[in-house]
């Protein structure tokens, strides 16, 4: 008999988070907001971890819980409230809850001073919510639902500092980039259905499996337009401008929802329907080309960034290349690997920058910074952490990960040597611009100047110990985290991708024969040896001159005036997309419809009222005569009336 | 030479739409009270005449109940005009438009 | 000679009627109205309404039509002025009278042979005869008409008092 595990209620507990802050937080005190914030996730975490112990003793996965009520019951077409827990959703479960709570804690030191603290935690259990019910669905219809609201709820977090223009673009933009992103995703569920006739994952899945002769054709379509809502979430080349204006919102933010959850809903969609993708070979490929690209092309525009959130904001898009790569090899286990490592030490990069940035009384821009090494200990200490794990310098966790992708990538087919090579450059910037950042924050001369406000009295100190406790925890897991992990080649037992082996079947037999154990040393060797470079570089350039003089005769060179630039693809989609559809709205929408027709019925409307009441208002004149004149002319009428019709009756 | 009734009736009616006229068309607060006056009077003709017609007393009745009615309500009314025209100086009906006082 | 009775005072009663229309002074109206009343009483005996006609000399010529008269003298206002009146009194208050007439004429003209003849003497409602009523079948009305005219004498002096 196996045990109810009550997975309906996981995304219950932030909605109920969100429901009392929400509704009361207002005028409750800050401390039982906090209370209530940090409660109700902390409840996800322990069930989660009590699922854990389950399935440890030796609960079965795959298991689905679905609610008796079905939620659209139509001829052809049946939706239910359905629950999927296996392999890859613990997975994703434990990185929701885990790094979700552990930002929560952190918030309320970052957020104490904030207006509008019970609206900022009442919008980040919100987001707990749909995420949960994104990772939890057991269909894409349940998972859209929590796809768009995890869209919603990062408008609202950017956009949190609402009385700020630049916030509030920012959160427009990426919601709106995301809906494009949707769309697809939209167009993908209705060939499902055309196709399938149900969204069940259960019954697509076998459906496929059970045909091996079905391949390409409306499988490609679906797959590329999933790919396109997921390039839309997950911020990848062409949708992800909405990621570095996303800054925009606080550092919380940027941490859980643009580093370690909403951004990796896209790989986690990818993953879930590897099934379909993988009937597609040129699916994959798009995948893989999209993912290594955008990998590269941002990595490129984070080297010259002069805001430390920025530089985060880049290198997230680049890291989740890295895992849109992976998927794009058929390495799934791998790309999720790289989605756990990257959500501990993104977060704790943002984080770390946020500690900074508070205690510099919010200076970001990293050319006022410097020489914080011995002021601020702990976010100095596990800051590094983050950057070696990035950077992917063994033991951390990144170089477990980063270097599984690259040794499948090398390893699939002719092209992929050639995405095995760009995905090592970027590799080597990826460390060079993380040092970069490093040194121009932590090392040299000291550039800033002394917060005023309630800092400004005891000069630039750390932050207090509810925000230092999760840098320490996300710190140590970016050393320890990348260990399940360890591959066979180097000694280890690759827990973690035999852990996810009934979710994506047997990964590629090329990878774990040991024949080829001598191929991984050699290119894990290369890209350890890449990431050393990379520092190498950083340490030149900016540890000896923290800014260094070249700077301003750079400004002029054209590639650098490019990259500084971001390619100008903001402004050619401005003028490609933007500009047009503004100049079709207001001239047919605003002008046509909505003064002509509908301001113009309305204006019809009033003036016949107006008309008509007017004159029937004349009747009304306390003059005695005519009131005489209208009971003649009436009686008359009546009289007629009776007369002549009374046969009638 | 005998009088059809029908002609006392159209004398009647003749009276009374003369009576609405002049309540319409007259300025004077005093003749239009006049006129409601002329409309009585046509009423009381239909019914006398009607009473001759069924040879029956109660038309008669009806015509004494009237001419009390009328009585007071001359009185009542003409005590109500000269207090607006104490109030308002003007007996000119389309001048007294106004319900407060 | 009922005719020619029924012809010279019916036209004398349009006459009168006309006239309180077509004059200008209220007097004159009050005057002429005063003229109908009187035929009225007239054609009254003609259809053999003894009490009643002289009722209606004693009464309403001699009464009502003195109250009136002592009005206009007392409020003395002349001549009517030409205001700028109601045009609607006109626009839909003249057709309607003529509607009205011309319907009401019509009506009882085509219905002549249902009403019958009017012969002089042929019905006479003595005093007798309306006593009887008044008196016995309707006494209760009659005795609430005298508290009316109580009513109406009240109100009339409360309403014409000069304020104090």
């Amino acid at each position: 008999m196996r045990p109810n595990l009550y997975l309906w209620l996981l995304p219950l507990y932030p909605l109920a988070g969100f429901a009392i802050n929400g509704t009361f937080g207002r005028r409750l005190p800050k401390s039982l907001v906090s209370l209530v914030a940090l409660a109700f996730p902390a409840a996800a975490l322990a069930q989660v971890l009590w699922i854990v112990e389950q399935v440890h003793k030796g609960l079965a996965l795959p298991y689905l819980q679905r609610f008796a009520t079905p939620w659209i019951a139509v001829t052809g077409f049946h939706a239910n409230f359905s629950f999927l827990l296996d392999q890859l959703t613990l997975v994703m479960l434990l990185v929701v809850t885990g790094v979700g709570f552990v930002i929560h804690l952190y918030s309320v030191g970052y957020m104490a001073e904030e207006d509008g603290y019970w609206r900022f935690f009442s919008y980040m259990n919100l987001f707990l919510f749909f995420m949960l019910t994104l990772v939890l669905a057991a269909n894409f219809l349940l998972l859209f639902v929590g796809w768009e609201g995890v869209g919603l709820v990062s408008y609202l977090l950017i956009g949190f500092y609402y009385k700020k223009d630049s916030a509030a673009d920012a959160g427009k933009k990426a919601f709106i980039v995301n809906r494009v992103g949707d769309f697809g995703f939209l167009l993908a569920m209705f060939l499902l259905i055309a196709h399938f006739g149900s969204l069940s994952y259960h019954v697509i899945f076998s459906n496929i499996a059970a045909h091996p002769a079905m391949q390409g054709g409306v499988l490609t379509a679906i797959a590329l337009l999933l790919l396109l809502g997921a390039t839309g979430k997950s911020a990848q080349f062409p949708l992800y401008i909405w990621l570095p204006d996303a800054m925009e919102g606080p550092t919380p933010v940027s941490a859980l929802i643009h580093a370690a959850t909403m951004v990796t809903a896209g790989v986690y969609m990818i993953a879930r329907a590897h099934v379909l993708f993988g009937r597609s070979p040129m699916a994959l490929l798009t995948v893989a080309a999209v993912g290594t690209a955008t990998a590269f092309f941002a990595a490129t525009m984070g080297i010259v960034q002069t805001d430390i959130k920025r530089v985060l904001a880049y290198s997230t898009i680049s890291q989740i290349g890295y895992m849109f790569l992976a998927c794009g090899v058929a390495a799934y286990s791998m790309g999720i690997f790289h989605l756990m490592t990257h959500s501990f030490f993104k977060a704790l990069l943002f984080l770390a920058a946020g500690s900074v940035i508070h205690a510099l009384g919010g200076v970001q821009d990293m050319r006022e910074m410097g020489g914080l090494r011995k002021k601020l200990p702990i976010t100095f200490w596990s800051m590094t952490s983050a950057v070696f794990a990035i950077s992917g310098l063994f033991p951390f966790a990144g170089f477990f990960s980063k270097d599984a992708i690259l040794a499948a990538t090398f390893q699939a087919g002719a092209g992929g040597k050639v995405l095995w090579f760009v995905g090592l450059v970027t590799a080597g910037l990826t460390s060079f611009y993380m040092f970069r950042l490093w040194y121009m924050t932590f090392f040299g001369e000291p550039r800033y100047k002394e917060p005023t406000g309630h800092h400004g009295s005891h000069g630039v100190h750390d932050s207090p110990w509810v925000m230092l406790v999760p840098l320490i925890i996300l710190g140590v897991l970016s050393l320890v985290g990348g260990w399940v992990g360890w591959p066979a080649a180097l000694g280890g037992g690759d827990w973690f991708g035999h852990f996810l082996d009934p979710v994506f079947g047997v990964r590629g037999a090329a990878v774990s024969v040991p024949a080829n154990f001598t191929l991984e040393r050699i290119l894990s060797g290369v890209s350890m040896l890449v990431a050393l470079l990379g520092w190498f570089a950083a340490d030149w350039m900016y540890r000896r001159r923290p800014l260094p003089a070249g700077l301003g005769g750079a400004g002029r060179q054209p590639i650098y005036r490019l990259v500084w630039n971001k390619y100008w693809v903001d402004e050619i989609y401005g003028a490609l997309v933007v500009g047009p559809v503004l100049a079709l709205s207001r001239s047919l929408l605003q002008r046509g419809i909505e003064f002509g027709v509908i301001d113009g019925t309305n204006r019809a409307w009033t003036a016949i009222a107006g008309d008509a009441s007017g004159g029937v208002r004349r009747m009304q004149s306390g003059n005695i005569r005519s009131y005489a004149g209208w009971l003649a002319a009436g009686s008359a009428a009546l009289l007629l009336v009776v007369i002549y019709f009374a046969h009638l009756y | 030479m005998v009088v059809p009734i029908a002609w006392y009736l159209v004398l009647s009616a003749a009276l009374f739409s003369l009576g609405v006229c002049g309540f319409l068309i007259k300025r004077n607060i005093i003749t239009v009270f006049m006129s409601i006056e002329l409309m009585l009077n046509g009423v009381n003709l239909a019914f006398i005449a009607f009473a001759n017609r069924w040879h029956q007393v109660d038309g008669q009745i009806f015509v004494f109940f009237v001419m009390v009615v009328a009585a007071a309500e001359a009185a009542v009314g003409l005590a109500i005009i000269i207090a607006v025209f104490r109030s308002r100086n003007t007996l000119n009906v389309d001048q007294i438009d106004l319900m407060k006082l | 000679m009922h005719l020619a009775l029924f012809i010279i005072f019916g036209l004398l009663c349009l006459g009168g009627a006309l006239n309180l229309l077509l004059q200008r002074h209220p007097i004159n109206s009050a005057l002429s109205l005063i003229v109908v009343m009187s035929s009225l009483a007239v054609l009254y005996l003609l259809l053999g309404a003894e009490f009643l006609a002289l009722a209606q000399i004693i009464v309403y010529s001699g009464a009502i039509m003195v109250l009136f008269v002592f009005v206009i003298m007392l409020l003395n206002v002349g001549q009517e002025q030409k205001t700028r009146g109601s045009r609607a009194a006109y626009l839909a208050g003249i057709p309607g009278v003529l509607a009205l007439f011309g319907v009401l004429a019509a009506t009882f003209l085509t219905l002549r042979t249902n009403f019958g003849d009017a012969r002089l003497g042929a019905y006479i409602g003595t005093t007798s005869d309306i006593g009887r009523v008044l008196f016995r079948d309707l006494l209760l009305p009659f005795e609430v008409t005298s508290i009316l005219i109580l009513v109406a004498i009240l109100g009339a002096v409360v309403l014409a008092r000069k304020e104090q």
